[in-house]
């Protein structure tokens, strides 16, 4: 499979010097055409943060503080979004990598129409597209998310929460970008409303073929909707796989908690179990494995050294890779 | 449009609110100041005055408390605020109607400027935080914590004087008569530029100030990195997202304030000896002018309600959320 | 004349972060307060407001003159033996301004104490009861908002011949509760609807136990910056009144003295000396409370802070500076990256134009 997005050795940091804070910690991950990329772990395990440093929208004080991400257009050379020039960045955001926000409510402004919000990124990323072209386009991509044309004049707060994130997708989509992260897309809505917006955006990437960076705490959504997950923990990845691997046969104790802590939807009935313990506190990362002091299968070598992600010593091992002591790896991947 | 009916309503409570506290404080002064009054103008007043003193004072015996607010009702609707003591016979409302347009204009448009600066440059230092207008704050903090009146001095001592452009009072050249014409129009102005200049620096402060702040608040709303996503210029996402919004809150901020702004500025008017309604309030002071007195305060507090009810129209043009469709 | 503007925010409910600040965990809230001692603002506020507590106690006391005898020095600019000079009558302007140092923060304090308790009492009642209590009482705030306040205290101050202190305070104090009401109430209702005050609502708690230990100790911050820019507030409505002259048998205070450089022409005379050292007197406590606030507001909405260091250098050498929107980047791939070509067709104009 071809490549659209390659991330090497991403780190990012919030703060500066002493009490910088390692948030994303040499990330490696791939994103190819076409597919959707799932990205699961708790809050506070990086994955939001390595979504927005991938473009440089972490507000300060995120530093990013080494790495490329490599982008591949349609055609052409690959090249480094990191490199960029703020004037080649702004140009090369939304036009090649939308994003979809956590929260539908506060990503549209309160203060315009629809329609000002549709249209004024066409606006800038084509300045002699005309009223009339810019205005058919915004209709048509309302249309496209199932929300009528004539609402084109309505202001966010008139519409329902579940209608502005259409919105917001529909506004993704306008330049028809390579990729789409979506960061928790649904989460501020009910399972219903969650599914069926989900589900139109799986058979819209069908139709335009993008590829999706899925971002989102709930993995049951991932098994459902992705090809492939990684899972993020303490500003690492630490495993990564299609996602029926990752449901029938993960290899990371952390991403076998993760798996038995909600219902299964399809398949056989498993037994609910959480994770104990919380989260690592990021400016106080354990030795080692950051998970260790969770883990129910930690031995001796996981406090003290850190597992590198890699291809596991298994059958399936060539699709998969796991950070993880119980899993000697033979190469690591990156 | 149910929104503006409601602030409507409240401006008419606040209109009554004031008008009955102004027909109770003349009632506490101690003594019988009309006595003392007609003593001092003997057979100047007509029985007329006389009676319509009375009822201003609420010394008419005869009546009861209601009877005396229905009365100064009656009077109020007939533009009669009663007769001036200090510029005796005439009438307050007359007095107050010559000095009235001295103070909107100097006020009135020297708010509105400071405003628009202050949020303005706000805007700026919000946006451009940790740059050089981060150093302005400690003396927009300073010049904000001085009294205007006292800014005002200080500029007259350093700014006038026999050679200097800035007259150091009044509100025209002596010499000319109010007209609207080549002469008196640019000496007005001459004459209004340093109070102008006074109210503005000690007001200019507070909008940057807040709107610094509204803007460093919006700046993290999540509506601003979607518009940063989107690739927008940055003008676009600063004065479009950002300041569009932020703006909101300053203009409630504004038309709160207003009331505390007005009380500033008759201070300047007094220092500069600028015929406005704050000059002609010391006057009354100094000679016990109550009907005078009383009908400043009216005049300053409707015009301030005025002026509230028109920031609320600038908040209902720019807040969707306020307008109700139909 | 400023309010505390800075709270515009938490007077419109639903706007800004300020409408909702960070109720601070009992467990936390230790660490906290000495963290805001370590404020650089606060610290700065803190020790001016201090060194005027103690020159207002004893003022009186350490003046080098009578600030009321006279002598044959008449306007005399500042010497070694009158250092901010002499009035027309001769008597002593640094007597003058220490002198009137008492009467200013007495009234400043006692009228920002009894407007902060009047709007704690209106304000939480209002916001937690909610209702027609919450209308009545809105109602009357906003109506004392925009009445304005100043000339109001004017004519009254001028009605009550003669008042003393005590009584300007108390009138200033009646007048100048409504803005910390409004804000105090809009943050009762937010807090309100945390889900801990509902617990304790719904577990049958008393009214006045969960205002006084869970409603109050989260508004402190509030109270506290509402209080401050009362007395900054007072502190000018009391000179105001002293310069037209309407308390002038209040003793001496800054504002007396202003009146009499303004009544004795000291302008015209040149002497600068008279109400440079009383305006300014004025102009530092005033910076020194709204440091104070400024560092309450930044305790209470931590993106208030001042971004600190925002300059970064990158591995190559260059500066960066941090903002919203580009975040900045460190060092970039080891090994330097060649600018690709990208095909122009795959492009937005926009990007076509900036590859260029």
């Amino acid at each position: 499979m071809e490549p659209v997005l390659e991330i090497r050795n991403l780190n990012v940091e919030y703060g500066l010097g002493d009490r910088a804070v390692r948030a994303v910690r040499d990330v490696n991950l791939t994103l190819h055409r076409g597919e959707v990329l799932g990205l699961a772990g708790e809050s506070g395990s990086g994955k939001s943060t390595l979504a927005y440093g991938l473009t440089r929208l972490l507000a300060p004080p995120g530093v990013i503080t080494g790495g490329e991400v490599i982008y591949h257009p349609e055609k052409g050379d690959p090249y480094d979004v990191l490199g960029l020039s703020d004037k080649a960045l702004r140009a090369f955001r939304w036009a090649e990598t939308a994003i979809v926000f956590q929260g539908a409510m506060n990503s549209l402004n309160p203060v315009h129409k629809i329609s000002t919000q549709l249209t004024d990124v066409l606006k800038a990323h084509d300045p002699n597209m005309s009223e009339h072209s810019r205005n058919a386009r915004a209709r048509e991509m309302l249309k496209l998310v199932g929300i009528s044309p004539d609402r084109m004049d309505a202001y966010p707060h008139q519409l329902s929460g579940g209608m502005r994130q259409r919105v917001m997708i529909g506004m993704a989509l306008i330049l028809q970008p390579q990729v789409v992260i979506m960061d928790e897309p649904t989460t501020a809505l009910d399972v219903v409303m969650q599914r069926q917006i989900l589900g139109q955006l799986i058979e819209l990437r069908e139709r335009l073929g993008f590829s999706v960076i899925f971002i989102t705490h709930d993995l049951s959504l991932l098994v459902e909707f992705s090809n492939r997950i990684a899972i993020m923990y303490g500003g690492r990845i630490v495993e990564e796989a299609p996602a029926s691997t990752i449901y029938r046969d993960a290899l990371h104790p952390y991403s076998k908690g993760l798996l038995s802590s909600f219902p299964a939807l399809r398949g056989p009935r498993r037994e609910l179990a959480g994770i104990p313990g919380s989260p690592p506190d990021l400016a106080g990362m354990p030795t080692g494995c950051s998970f260790h002091p969770r883990c129910p299968k930690a031995f001796e070598p996981c406090s003290t050294h850190i597992p590198v992600l890699g291809r596991p010593d298994s059958p399936d091992g060539a699709a998969r890779s796991v950070a993880c002591w119980l899993h000697p790896t033979e190469q690591p991947v990156g | 449009m149910k929104y503006f009916l409601q602030r409507i309503a409240f401006y008419l409570f606040t209109a009554w609110a004031a008008i009955t506290l102004n027909f109770f404080i003349p009632r506490l002064v101690p003594g019988d100041p009309v006595q003392s009054l007609i003593a001092k103008f003997r057979g100047q007043l007509s029985t007329e005055a006389i009676n319509s003193l009375y009822v201003l004072f609420g010394l008419d015996d005869n009546k009861g408390l209601w009877a005396q607010y229905v009365d100064y009702w009656k009077q109020l609707f007939q533009g009669d605020l009663g007769l001036s003591f200090t510029f005796f016979p005439s009438p307050v409302a007359d007095i107050i109607g010559d000095a009235l347009p001295w103070t909107v204009l100097l006020v009135g448009i020297t708010t509105v400027i400071s405003f628009l600066i202050g949020t303005g440059l706000g805007v700026f230092a919000g946006w451009r935080r940790g740059s050089w207008t981060d150093g302005l704050l400690p003396v927009t903090t300073f010049f904000s914590s001085v009294p205007y009146f006292w800014l005002g001095i200080i500029a007259i001592y350093l700014l006038t004087g026999p050679d200097s452009f800035f007259p150091s009072s009044g509100g025209f050249d002596s010499s000319l008569v109010p007209a609207w014409d080549q002469y008196f129009i640019p000496s007005a102005l001459q004459h209004s530029l340093l109070p102008a200049l006074t109210i503005l620096i000690s007001s200019v402060s507070g909008w940057i100030l807040s709107m610094r702040n509204m803007m460093v608040t919006v700046s993290s709303e999540d509506y601003i990195t979607v518009a940063h996503a989107k690739g927008l210029s940055e003008r676009r996402v600063a004065v479009s997202y950002a300041a569009r919004n932020a703006l909101l809150p300053n203009i409630s901020g504004f038309a709160l304030s207003l009331g505390f702004i007005v009380g500033g500025t008759l201070l300047v008017e007094i220092v500069f000896s600028y015929p406005g309604l704050g000059f002609i309030l010391l006057q009354a002071l100094g000679a016990k002018d109550y009907p005078l007195m009383q009908g400043i305060f009216l005049v300053i507090t409707i015009s301030v309600l005025v002026a509230n009810l028109l920031a609320d129209l600038a908040y209902l043009l720019l807040d969707p959320r306020t307008r109700k469709e139909g | 004349m400023t309010i505390p503007t800075s709270s515009t925010a938490q007077v419109i409910p639903g706007q800004g972060a300020m409408a909702a600040p960070e109720a601070a965990k009992p467990a936390k809230a230790k660490r906290q307060r000495f963290l805001f001692l370590k404020n650089k603002k606060a610290a700065f506020g803190l020790i001016i407001l201090g060194l005027y507590v103690l020159f207002a106690i004893i003022g009186p006391w350490i003046t080098p003159y009578d600030p009321d005898a006279r002598s044959n020095d008449l306007v005399q600019p500042p010497s070694a033996d009158h250092w901010f000079g002499t009035t027309h009558l001769g008597q002593d302007v640094f007597s003058q301004v220490l002198d009137g140092t008492r009467p200013v923060v007495f009234v400043g304090f006692l009228a920002g104490t009894i407007a902060t308790v009047l709007s704690v009492i209106i304000g939480i009642t209002a916001g937690y009861l909610g209702g027609k209590t919450d209308d009545t009482l809105s109602a009357l705030s906003n109506v004392f908002l925009v009445i304005p306040a100043i000339p109001l205290m004017i004519i009254i101050t001028s009605i009550l011949d003669n008042a003393s202190n005590l009584l300007i305070a108390l009138i200033i104090g009646l007048t100048s509760w409504s803005w910390n009401a409004r804000v105090l109430r809009a943050q009762t209702l937010s807090l309100r609807r945390r889900d801990y005050i509902e617990a304790s609502r719904a577990t049958g708690e008393k009214t006045w136990r969960i205002i006084g230990f869970e409603l109050l100790p989260n508004l402190t911050a509030v109270i506290a910056s509402g209080f401050i820019g009362t007395v900054i507030f007072a502190v000018l409505s009391l000179i105001t009144l002293a310069f037209i002259g309407i308390v002038s048998a209040a003793g001496w205070n800054w504002g007396t003295i202003l009146f009499w450089a303004q009544g004795q022409q000291a302008l015209a005379q040149g002497a600068w000396w008279w109400f440079v050292p009383a305006g300014l007197a004025i102009a530092f406590l005033g910076t020194a409370l709204s440091l104070i606030n400024f560092a309450i507001d930044e305790f209470v909405s931590p993106r208030l802070r001042s971004a600190g260091k925002t300059k970064l250098k990158t591995a190559s050498g260059g500066t960066v500076r941090m903002r919203i929107g580009f975040t900045p980047v460190l060092s970039n791939s080891p090994e330097p990256h060649t600018r690709a070509q990208i095909h122009p067709d795959a492009m937005t104009p926009v990007a076509r134009e900036a590859t260029k």
